[in-house]
């Protein structure tokens, strides 16, 4: 996009940039920010984006294996919502300067990071129905503040996803009640998925408020709206009727309501466990890697053919144009 | 053009009949007609739109996002362009 005057020095900017922020307004793509502001957005969007896209693969290891042609057609529509999602992050993150191939060549370099919940095996089909309700719930209660983030675009495009990923939830929700409701085998499937998803969904918050360095300057920022904690109560507290309309058992046995600090009591979450995965050794991530590398590779002739396709056009139009 | 480093393209949806085009986002694509066929699977998948339009986003010239005060201040002090500036008809009807 070209702009018509110069673009203003630095003091003004950040005065401007300053204002903005107090102000609750937003930050457009082409209004003067800090460089840190710039590089945090690029990083926290880019992640998120590369998220919904290795997001793809743990729920694709089921359309086959889906009981019925609905459930197969409902988890393809899933499926290709995550990639819609992971397309509108990408395009967002671009408007601050970083190109598409940039920021694809820093997920399959490996540089990149995601979200470690991608790093869990899908086991049965009950994981589908825990990933909807668990994982897409405690990426709602993040991502809800997130519509409302000081950078605009980013904001926007929360606001789409959030509205799609109410339907990942609620399938999600629905799978698991209909194994609630069969046979004692689906029940115990149910709850089998729901213990192993449980703990990496709380830890989809990240880490507690004290160890979380970067979180204050990220909300002085309005990036993110609520601490780590904060957001993981809420999610806790939204979780337990859920549970209960479900009959599923949450696997915290130290779980319950503090009167005094109306919020529930959690019991200790297994840091280090997140700890490995995010270190690389978690059971799925160099499969989800390598799988993201083949299709890159795998669509190299669509992508070849498209661009060789577009030429031949454009040059035969303008022949045809030198013609006339 | 390289296969890797397609164009961006500026996506506007017409929500239904009688509706502007709204801009919704952009994408990557080699042409125009693969723009219009993405931007269907990627901004019109539940529905939300009858008509779109693609441009590409190097084609589009912009107000200074920062010259906004010198700009837009022309209307300012200019009220009577505001139908709510005339107030002597209260009560009156139709008007």
């Amino acid at each position: 996009m070209t702009t018509t005057t110069e673009a203003p020095t630095d003091t003004d900017g950040r005065a401007r940039f300053d204002q903005l922020i107090a102000s609750d307004s937003r930050v457009e793509p082409r209004d003067w920010m800090p460089d840190d502001y710039r590089r945090t957005l690029i990083r926290q969007m880019s992640q998120h984006a590369h998220s919904e896209i290795i997001g793809m693969q743990p729920e694709a290891n089921w359309i086959t294996r889906a009981p019925s042609l609905k459930r197969k057609a409902i988890l393809m529509a899933k499926v290709q919502d995550e990639a819609g999602h992971g397309l509108y992050l990408y395009s967002a993150t671009e408007t601050l300067g970083i190109t598409r191939d940039e920021l694809t060549e820093q997920l399959l370099s490996g540089r990149a990071k995601y979200s470690s919940i991608f790093n869990y095996p899908t086991l049965s089909w009950a994981d589908i129905g825990a990933i909807g309700w668990l994982v897409d719930g405690a990426a709602i209660c993040n991502q809800v503040p997130l519509c409302r983030c000081s950078y605009a675009p980013y904001g926007r495009a929360m606001v789409r996803i959030c509205k799609e990923e109410s339907f990942h939830q609620r399938q999600g929700f629905e799978i698991l009640l209909t194994l609630m409701r069969g046979t004692p085998e689906q029940q115990r499937m149910a709850q089998d998925a729901v213990n192993r998803w449980y703990w990496p969904s709380l830890m989809m918050f990240g880490p507690p408020d004290g160890d979380s360095p970067n979180s204050a300057r990220s909300m002085a920022w309005k990036i993110k709206r609520f601490s780590n904690d904060d957001l993981r109560q809420r999610f806790v507290a939204m979780l337990v009727p859920q549970a209960e309309a479900l009959g599923v058992t949450l696997p915290d046995p130290e779980l319950r309501w503090n009167e005094e600090r109306q919020a529930y009591d959690l019991g200790p979450i297994d840091w280090s466990e997140l700890q490995e995965v995010i270190a690389g050794r978690g059971v799925c991530n160099a499969q989800r890697l390598q799988r993201r590398r083949e299709a890159h590779e795998d669509g190299r002739w669509v992508r070849e053919a498209a661009a060789a396709y577009a030429e031949k056009q454009r040059s035969a139009r303008e022949t045809a144009e030198a013609v006339a | 053009m390289t296969a890797e480093a397609w164009p961006l393209w500026e996506v506007f949806v017409r929500a239904s009949r009688g509706l502007s085009h709204v801009h919704v986002g952009s994408l990557h694509a080699p042409d125009e007609e693969l723009a219009v066929r993405n931007a269907r699977d990627l901004y019109t998948r539940r529905g939300e739109g009858v008509s779109i339009w693609v441009v590409r986003s190097d084609l589009i010239t912009a107000s200074d996002p920062d010259a906004k005060d010198a700009f837009f201040t022309a209307p300012e002090g200019k009220n009577f362009r505001h139908a709510t500036y005339y107030t002597a008809a209260e009560g009156v009807k139709h008007l």
